[in-house]
Order: C-alpha cells, then sequence, then structure tokens
C-alpha cells in the first residue's frame, strides 16, 4: 500500500469493483492499527453494498455508516447524518464507497468544503472487461461524467481489470494497458493494480508495487 | 464471439436486445431491473435507436404495441408490479398477433411486495396474466450468460410465431455479474422483413391492419383458433430444458432460474453422500417441458420441486408427471432463497419416508 491520506473515497462506473476494493482496503487500514471508518455511500443501488459485509467490518473494529434503511425492504436513498462525524473525528481513517457512474458520485458534492479542508485520495476504479469502459473512448467518457460532478478532484486510477473467477495475469495485464492509456490522456497516475494474491504473483516485477490483493466477500448463495 | 466481459444480468439483457437488432425500447423505472433501462437509455442513441421512458408502464406497453405492429423489434422491461400493470396491453399484442420481448425481473409479492428476488410471477407468465385465450412463449435464463443468449432466441421465436415472448429472471440474476460472451450484432435492416407490418404501403401494396377487436364471433373463433394452432407447433418444437444427473436418479429435482443453480448445489452434496438425485431445469417455462419430466417419472421414485415462491411450478410438474409419481415441494417466498443446505435436508426427508 501507497501511503494513504486520511479519506479516502472510491468512485467509478456500476459494478467496477469499488465496493470490494474499499472493504479490502479498510480491513488492511485496519491490519496497520489505523482506527477505520467506512461509508456505505451508495443510494444508487441497494444490491451488492458495503452493508453486506457489516459482519466482517465490524468483526474486524471497522465503523459501518451506512444508509438507516440499506438491506431492509424500506430502503430509500438517505444520507446518513452521521457522516459529519468523521470529518471531525480526525483520527479516524475514512473511506467513501460511492455509488455507480456519475449518478453514484453526484452527492459527494455536498461535502466539498469538508474535502477542501484536507487532502484526499480519490479513486476511479477501472475493470477493462465492463463492457462500457473497455475502450479508452468509453473509461475517458466514464471518467469525464464522473469527474464533473465529484467537486472534489480525481487523484488517481485503480486498475482492478477482471472476470471474476475467469481472471488470468493475461486479463489483468490487459486492463493495465487501457489504465495506463487512461493515466495518459488525463495526467494522473495508476495508483494500484488490483488481483488474487495468486494472479498478483504471475505478474512480472515491475507491476510488484502496484499490487493490492483482493479477497472476495461479497458473495453470492451459489 | 467477442472477447468476454464483466456483465450484471439486466445489462446483459440490454446489450444483447441490441445485438439482436432492437432499436426500440420503451420502459419505466423499477427495482430491481432499472439498470436495463439506464443501460438502454445510454447506449440506444448511440447506435441510432429510441429509448424512451414513459409516464408509466401502461403507456410503455401501448408504445410496444405500436413499434410492434410497425415491424420493428421491439422490448420493454419491468418487475412484478410493473408486469402486472402491463397486462392488458400483453393481451392486446397477443391477440393482435405481434412480436415482442418484455422482461420481468421478479421481485417478491404480492401488492408492491418487495425488491428482493422472488419467483412469485410463474402463473401470471406462464397462465394468462391478462384476459383471453393467450400464451406467451416465457424463457427462463439461469446465469449471465443464458439472458444474454435467450434475448436472441426469444425475438426470433417471438417474431417466427408472431406472439409476444417473456424473458423471467429474478432479482439476484438481474443484479448479479458474470463473464458473458456476445454474438456478432444483427443490424436491424438484415433481419427478415415482416410482410404484415403497419410500416407504409408505398402505394405498392393493399394496407395492412393491426388489431384485436373482432365483433362477429365466428371470426374470432377462427382467428383464436389459428393461434392455437401455432401454441400446439410450439409445444412441439420449442421446448428447452437441462438435465443434470437424471439418468440414476431416485430423486429429481424441478428447478428454474436462480434456484435451478443452488439444487444442482444440493445434488452435488446429496451426490457425495450416495444419495443419486437429479435435476430437470426448465428453460421454457411455456411451452413446459412436460415430456422429459413424465419419461423421467418411469424411473424415479420422486420429484422435488423447488422454487422462490409457495408453489407455482409444481402444479405443472404435477400435471407432467401425472399420478405415477409422488411430487413434492419446497419453498421460500417474499424475498427469501431457499439455501443450499435446507434444500438438502429436505429431499432427505422425502427419501426417508
Amino acid at each position: 500500500m501507497n501511503t494513504p491520506k486520511r479519506i479516502t473515497i472510491f468512485v467509478g462506473y456500476y459494478g467496477s469493483g469499488k465496493t470490494e476494493i474499499a472493504v479490502n482496503y479498510a480491513l488492511a487500514l485496519r491490519e496497520q492499527g489505523k482506527k477505520v471508518v467506512v461509508i456505505d455511500f451508495d443510494i444508487v443501488n441497494p444490491y451488492f453494498r458495503t452493508k453486506d459485509a457489516e459482519a466482517l467490518l465490524t468483526e474486524h473494529g471497522i465503523r459501518l455508516i451506512a444508509p438507516m434503511f440499506a438491506n431492509s425492504n424500506l430502503e430509500n436513498p438517505g444520507i446518513p447524518p452521521e457522516i459529519y462525524s468523521v470529518f471531525t473525528d480526525k483520527d479516524a481513517y475514512v473511506i467513501f464507497d460511492v455509488g455507480g457512474g456519475e449518478d453514484g458520485a453526484i452527492p459527494l458534492g455536498r461535502y466539498h468544503s469538508y474535502f477542501e479542508k484536507e487532502a484526499c485520495d480519490v479513486f476511479f476504479v477501472l475493470n477493462e472487461r465492463r463492457m462500457i469502459t473497455g475502450d479508452l473512448e468509453g473509461a475517458l467518457d466514464a471518467f469525464s461524467e464522473i469527474a464533473a460532478v465529484t467537486r472534489v478532484p480525481i487523484t488517481g486510477i485503480i486498475n482492478n481489470t477482471h472476470l471474476k473467477e475467469d481472471t488470468t495475469p493475461e486479463v489483468i495485464l490487459k486492463g493495465q494497458e487501457l489504465a495506463e492509456q487512461l493515466a495518459e490522456e488525463i495526467n494522473l497516475p495508476v495508483v494500484y493494480l488490483t488481483g488474487t494474491e495468486e494472479n498478483l504473483k504471475k505478474l512480472p516485477k515491475e507491476y510488484e508495487a502496484l499490487a493490492f490483493p483482493i479477497h472476495t466477500y461479497i458473495n453470492l448463495v451459489f | 464471439m467477442e472477447k468476454k466481459v464483466l456483465m450484471k444480468g439486466n445489462e446483459a439483457l440490454a446489450e444483447a436486445a441490441m445485438r439482436s437488432g432492437c432499436r426500440h425500447f420503451f420502459g419505466y423505472p423499477i427495482t430491481p431491473q432499472t439498470e436495463l433501462a439506464a443501460y438502454m437509455a445510454k447506449q440506444m442513441p448511440k447506435r441510432g435507436g429510441t429509448f424512451l421512458q414513459a409516464e408509466s408502464e401502461v403507456a410503455a406497453i401501448n408504445m410496444v404495441y405500436g413499434a410492434a405492429g410497425a415491424g420493428a423489434r421491439v422490448m420493454t422491461s419491468s418487475s412484478s408490479p410493473g408486469i402486472s400493470l402491463k397486462q392488458e396491453g400483453i393481451s392486446y399484442i397477443a391477440g393482435a398477433d405481434l412480436p415482442c420481448v418484455i422482461i420481468n425481473i421478479v421481485r417478491g409479492g404480492p401488492g408492491l411486495g418487495g425488491i428482493q428476488p422472488a419467483q412469485s410471477d410463474y402463473f401470471q407468465a406462464t397462465k394468462g396474466g391478462g384476459h383471453g385465450d393467450y400464451r406467451l412463449l416465457v424463457y427462463a435464463p439461469s446465469s449471465v450468460q443464458e439472458m444474454a443468449d435467450l434475448v436472441g432466441v426469444a425475438f426470433d421465436k417471438a417474431d417466427t410465431y408472431r406472439m409476444p415472448a417473456m424473458i423471467m429472471g429474478d432479482g439476484m440474476l438481474g443484479q448479479m455479474m458474470e463473464p458473458v460472451s456476445f454474438k456478432e450484432p444483427i443490424a436491424p435492416e438484415d433481419l427478415p422483413q415482416k410482410e404484415w407490418a403497419t410500416c407504409g404501403t408505398g402505394m405498392k401494396r393493399k394496407k395492412n391492419i393491426i388489431n384485436s377487436l373482432y365483433l362477429t364471433p365466428d371470426e374470432l373463433e377462427e382467428l383464436n383458433d389459428a393461434r392455437l394452432k401455432r401454441y400446439e407447433t410450439i409445444l412441439k418444437d420449442e421446448v428447452l430444458f437441462e438435465e443434470y444427473q437424471t439418468e440414476d436418479a431416485e430423486l429429481i429435482f424441478v428447478a428454474y432460474g436462480t434456484i435451478a443453480r443452488i439444487v444442482m448445489s444440493s445434488v452435488n452434496t446429496l451426490r457425495e453422500q450416495g444419495i443419486k438425485a437429479g435435476l430437470i431445469r426448465p428453460i421454457t417455462l411455456w411451452p413446459f417441458p412436460s415430456e422429459i419430466i413424465n419419461q423421467r417419472a418411469d424411473s424415479a421414485k420422486m420429484f422435488l420441486t423447488v422454487e422462490m415462491s409457495q408453489g407455482q411450478m409444481v402444479e405443472d410438474v404435477r400435471l407432467a408427471v401425472n399420478g405415477k409419481k409422488p411430487v413434492y415441494f419446497y419453498g421460500r417466498n417474499g424475498g427469501m432463497v431457499p439455501e443450499q443446505e435446507a434444500i438438502v435436508e429436505e429431499a432427505k426427508k422425502y427419501l426417508q419416508k
């Protein structure tokens, strides 16, 4: 892991892998002995969200802030007022797991006055195997649409290219090409490249510094 | 086949529709199918098509009626309460012999119900839904890949038989992501011409009429009976199903969609314990794979139907088995999903009887 800022925000296209990364990132920070708060900031889609990993996070002593009725039939797109507490508790490392696309990113705007006061890591998560972000044009579109509404500048790209269990090192490297093309186009660094530990081990040495291993925590029932 | 991509079920349905030459989509958002409409909203204009969010589900299905009458490949999608609203339009489309594809990403009911996955719209999909003697072709995929594949099949068969086709998924299939590959796209202009469509005579032919109102009873009966003939062909030719370890099975599960995947794991668990279990997975819910079920009833000792409902498809399984062997049922509903272990226990309970 690079030296993390106190606030980390994950944005990206729908299904790019923000939640899995957020959960893994939180656990990694916790492992370093940090006080960690995760915010389930998805008010667009009620499925596959950080709230699903609540038990795991709690077990590791990580605080989860989620919409009040998340995972109930009363699901409503309300942003919990508790979020403001993370801007006063400066000891805590905070992770915003933002909803998909520009619709998901819009509500970040209301906190811009807080984000302006301290440097934040804002990472754009990219999966080259998601059809819409599968080429430079699509990735640029998705990036621009999100960057236009966050009101906090995006600071880096995460290559989260995978095909679930069909992922191979080649798949990850193909995604890395696109992430690097995008990085050049928008003048931002690729900060991480993700994968299972097994796949990451098989990558060429030059990627070692970027590698961020992922465990899948949000699972299906079969 | 192009490169494999990772898609949500809802997105795969939308992408597959456009690749099947669909350039008209009319819908109204509802959880858990909204990604389909959202995907269409972004992609249709880029591919020269029409996405329209109607003022209601009723409006959307009537727009489908219009576009289908003009010969276009057209789709609408919704989830349970929205599909209920569409029923009048669906009956009209069936009555006017028009092809279209309707997606139902089923959620718990009745009423507004919930937003979690369910299979409680089986009766509605396969036994009518709207008024009158009519059928829908009903496809029940169990993976994102199959969702993508069946969209093309649904459009083709709807055109062949001039009738609406439905793809019935559930909230879980709609929301989950899996690797999928798509067939090469077909351009709308490369699709077979529809001689009956109301797309302008060009002063070269007699006008076509799209209608479902026939006030002379003998004329209406004649049309209905002609439709019945087509349904008989479908029952004979269009049944799709998958069998898993049924040859020597003592207990055969019948399950479709998401649940079939959980049941498949249960079959494996039972087999590991030395219990001969198998699975018949209907892929078409109408026409229902009655023949294979009846055939397997000669060798199996019993059937266990598993559904995310209070027991709907089980009635068709019983009709298919026709009293040869007992047919049991296990289900959860309201958005609850039967668990693999619970299914195994249920099977053992009946085997020990």
